[in-house]
């Protein structure tokens, strides 16, 4: 894998064993683990093309410890990489050669459920299904689904703000999340928020999420519960083109209705999850939508009949409405199970996650069509149609020379495509290492280096997660510099009162 | 008199933040200048007056989406939305009738700058839920941009966050794109009346604890609700308190009997149940259409407290805490219930937020005010390990469970008293490292926050 990540420090690795032992004394028993067979569980993320042991994994239990281990880590000028539970899908928690790899598993308890202010207060490890578990009893639930929530962590889905597939209408991480108790690089600890609503300072919370584990370490998440709504119900719509279902969600929500999800699948994902999970798809159709509505059983029924009439309208040619809750979950069985379906037609598939402005996907759908036939790869897509998200998976054969290769060039191709469109890199998944060298496509170098003195504000000494996120490693102190063009003349040209 | 310079083309913003840099001056960075009065005094060489960039520069009703210059006014915004039968669903506030601002309402600039929401917030979000991406000229005098204009995006660290409310003090927005949502097709309030303060936050907790889908829930004080037209007569001298629902009318409908019932189950259940009139929950303690509106656009813009009411000096904070606390807070503010001392106080978002009026004192009430936050939202150290950890265990005093933000005072007092909450060290020192990422010079409304950010 042609990856250029930081040179590991050759005086870092030399002092390996008293960096290990000075982190036992931090984290005593079993919270630090020192062997390669044992190290090897965290060589790498969900993006498992990319692999690195560490130097060292600790998995501290208190703030108190982390706060420890981070002071310890600035001053000794040790790189830190935090990781929850590892299903990153941009590489995010890839460790380094020179680098602790910090493990948050053991910051699992939820530490306070409160229904009158409607919050949970949880450690970072929990997982995202957890959180809705327990609260779930007195009819709430915790908004954001990522499809990885019964294994990834809340403390993850801050890192990288993740999604889902009701975001449009309940917003992502960053939307739902009240506060935080943060440790920096340097060990110092601080809240973010809490209860109440709106940071009055600079809204720092809302830069930690989607922050990709390069500001600090998270060690507590406060975050909104929902009351479920009364009911759900979804419709199955088929149409002959892409365009057609393209031109349906802009109607639907056009007219005013914010769907809880609307989701897309083009013909070779409709035939992957059909085969797989018999979901009752049609097969005839260029592609199909889900659209779940949820709220008050009237009100549900209500803008049912208005989305199957606006459908016809926009010459779908099978309208299914789930009658029973068995049903809607069948709809919605074949498209969970599409990235599995898709596993099942390939020997392997890279998942892509750009996002665009809806109108523009017949054209994004066309234009990859030509890079499939270009690359000599299929691709199979769903859609989070709602909000513009695309999740093309490219079939490839790992084992055939060359394909790999191959499917990433594909991968960045559609990528740029998105950023072509107005779109952007990443919906949901991160930059990490995956499309960290794409981000020139996207932003200038201005751009770049203003999100890196950010960066230098809370991490001075770059230890925190670096070589993620940003293509060129700059210093702080070479950030920081003022240059100032043409700030002699007088500006004769603004007008003045 | 303060100079003003007032660019009509974008680079020109670049321009004279360079010059500013240069000569070491310091620029106010202004929209409409509705919210003008609300900081520090300004302590600033030149205006930069940005409501000469204007203009629409996209709006896709299909795709939620609309982009315009920062200088744009709002009003422009919500009436072309409006025609398309959509909405800012963050329902932002106008200070007018607060602060006694110039006509022609806040820019979008404005509007974000400083994190603007209205009674939605719980569920819709504030301005800064809604930002989609932007470009600014920081104090460095580089034009940078972040964000897109898809709401799907983790492209990068999140900066449109970090300019949601940062008054002007990071950068200078050249534009903007927000994310737009369709406008509901009704609207109905239930009313309760006669609810003293705790009764009224269980009957809105449990509001909000429904699957109703409450999208504002407020409570007025006998005093507040009498100033507000739409319902003083309906009141009659009692306390309002304002559940909201919102969408299609069978919906609508539905969710109405539903929210009586929850509603119903804590009044009856709270203790002081002769003080209130249950039957009110029934046919005739409801309004919609105009007067909902007019209700919640009064609630919005706390027009109870305008400087109409209560005369321009008045000293007025705005209090965002945990809802539960938030009638403990009333409470030790006014030193009585029901806001019928000399404390005025109404309440928002459920709980969420208040808008206190303390009683008349040398310091504006910022002692009283944040002494009863403290007291009921708590201070740091928040737990035993952070403590331990920050190693600023004495570092107590500064509230942890809340915000308190002095909105309208005589600029004397605003330079006399915090006007944003004092942050605990290790918070402040990031924050004034953050500024100077930005604005490493001070180069934009310096100390309009804190002295030194």
């Amino acid at each position: 894998m042609a990856l250029a990540m930081p040179e590991p420090d050759g005086a870092v690795l030399e002092r390996r064993d008293r960096i290990v032992e000075r982190l036992r004394a931090i984290v005593p028993g079993e919270g630090v683990i020192a062997s390669v067979q044992a190290m090897r569980p965290y060589e790498c993320d969900g993006l498992t093309a990319y692999r690195q042991l560490p130097m060292v994994v600790v998995l501290p239990e208190t703030t108190a410890q982390v706060s420890s281990i981070l002071q310890y880590c600035y001053a000794e000028g040790i790189k830190v990489v935090p990781r929850g539970a590892g299903t990153s899908l941009s590489g995010g928690a890839l460790p380094l050669a020179d680098g602790v790899l910090l493990g948050m598993a053991k910051f699992n308890r939820i530490r306070e459920i409160d229904f009158d202010n409607r919050v949970v207060v949880a450690e970072p490890g929990v997982t995202n299904l957890k959180v809705t578990q327990a609260v779930e009893h007195a009819g709430f639930y915790y908004a954001p689904d990522p499809s990885s929530q019964i294994a990834c962590t809340i403390g993850g889905n801050v890192a990288e703000n993740s999604g889902g597939v009701h975001c449009l209408k309940y917003g992502t991480t960053t939307n739902n999340v009240l506060g935080c108790e943060l440790v920096l690089m340097t060990g110092e600890v601080l809240r973010l928020g809490g209860k109440h609503f709106d940071s009055e300072g600079y809204d720092l919370l809302g830069v930690i999420n989607g922050s990709e584990g390069l500001l600090g370490v998270v060690t507590e998440v406060t975050v909104r519960i929902l009351r479920k709504p009364e009911t759900a119900r979804a419709l199955l719509v088929g149409f002959p083109s892409s365009e057609d279902a393209g031109a349906c969600v802009g109607r639907i929500i056009g007219a005013g209705i914010i769907p809880g999800g609307i989701e897309m699948m083009d013909r070779p994902a409709i035939h992957a999850a059909e085969a797989f999970i018999h979901a009752g798809y049609p097969l005839d159709v260029e592609a199909l939508l889900i659209v779940e509505l949820d709220g008050p059983q009237a009100e549900v029924d209500h803008l049912a009949a208005r989305v199957e009439s606006l459908a016809k309208e926009c010459r779908a040619v099978t309208c299914r409405v789930s009658a029973s809750e068995q049903e809607r979950l069948l709809f919605w069985a074949g498209r969970k199970a599409a990235f599995p379906a898709v596993g099942r037609i390939s020997p392997d598939y890279y998942c892509m996650d750009g996002t665009i402005p809806r109108a523009k996907l017949p054209l994004v759908l066309r234009r990859m069509r030509e890079l499939s036939q270009t690359y000599g790869l299929r691709v199979a897509n769903v859609f989070h149609a709602g909000d513009g998200n695309l999740h093309p998976l490219i079939l490839y054969d790992a084992n055939a020379p060359g394909e790999l290769e191959r499917a990433e060039a594909f991968g960045s191709a559609i990528l740029k495509l998105c950023v072509e469109v107005g779109g952007v890199l990443t919906g949901e998944h991160g930059v990490g290492v995956e499309k960290r060298d794409l981000m020139p496509e996207m932003f200038t170098e201005a751009d770049l280096a203003q999100q890196q003195r950010l960066k230098c504000a809370f991490d001075d000494k770059g230890l925190l997660n670096p070589g993620k996120v940003f293509p060129t490693l700059h210093r702080c102190a070479e950030l920081g510099r003022v240059h100032v063009h043409g700030g002699a003349m007088a500006f004769p040209e603004i007008p003045r009162f | 008199m303060t100079d003003i310079l007032k660019p009509d083309k974008m680079p020109q913003v670049e321009e004279a933040v360079r010059w500013a840099l240069t000569h070491g001056k310091a620029l106010e960075v202004l929209g409409a200048g509705s919210k003008r009065a609300i900081g520090r005094p300004a302590q600033t060489d030149l205006t930069l007056d940005l409501s000469g960039l204007t203009g629409m520069l996209l709006y896709e009703p299909d795709e939620l989406v609309l982009s315009a210059r920062a200088g744009t006014p709002l009003a422009e915004i919500e009436a072309m939305v409006a025609a398309s039968g959509q909405e800012l669903a963050f329902e932002p506030m106008s200070f007018g009738a607060l602060l006694g601002a110039p006509s022609g309402g806040p820019t979008i600039g404005g509007v974000i700058a400083a994190n603007v929401s209205g009674p939605r917030r719980f569920k819709a979000g504030a301005a800064r839920d809604h930002l989609l991406g932007f470009t600014a000229v920081s104090g460095r005098g580089e034009v940078f941009k972040s964000g897109g204009r898809v709401v799907k995006n983790v492209t990068g660290y999140d900066l449109c966050k970090l300019m949601a409310g940062s008054w002007g003090t990071l950068a200078v927005l050249l534009d903007i794109t927000i994310k737009i949502l369709p406008r509901p097709e009704m609207e109905l309030t239930v009313l309760l009346f006669g609810l003293d303060d705790g009764a009224a936050v269980r009957a809105m907790t449990a509001a909000l604890a429904s699957n109703c889908d409450v999208s504002g829930a407020a409570h007025l004080p006998a005093i507040v609700a009498a100033r507000v037209p739409s319902i003083a007569t309906a009141a009659s001298n009692r306390a309002v308190t304002a559940l909201r629902l919102e969408g299609v009318a069978p919906g609508v409908a539905h969710r109405r009997a539903m929210l009586e019932r929850a509603v119903a189950a804590t009044t009856v259940a709270a203790t002081d149940v002769a003080a209130t009139d249950v039957a009110a929950c029934g046919e005739g303690g409801a309004i919609e259409g105009s007067a909902s509106r007019e209700l919640w656009r009064a609630i919005r813009d706390v027009e109870p407290f305008a400087a109409a009411h209560t005369g321009a000096d008045r000293p007025l904070w705005r209090v965002s805490i945990a809802p539960s606390k938030s009638a403990a807070l009333a409470l030790a503010v006014s030193g009585r219930v029901s806001g019928s001392g000399d404390a005025q106080v109404l309440y928002d978002w459920g709980g969420g937020l208040l808008w206190i009026l303390p009683p008349p004192s040398r310091d504006g009430g910022a002692a009283l005010v944040r002494s009863a936050l403290a007291a009921a939202g708590g201070t740091f150290p928040a737990s035993g390990s952070f403590a331990a950890a920050s190693g600023t265990s004495a570092a107590t005093g500064f509230i942890a469970g809340g915000h308190a933000t002095l909105i309208r005072a005589p600029a004397a007092l605003r330079a006399a008293v915090d006007v944003f909450q004092p942050q605990e060290p290790v918070l402040a020192a990031l924050t004034k490292r953050v500024k100077e990422s930005f604005d490493p010079k001070g180069v934009l409304n310096p100390g309009r926050m804190w002295a030194g950010v």
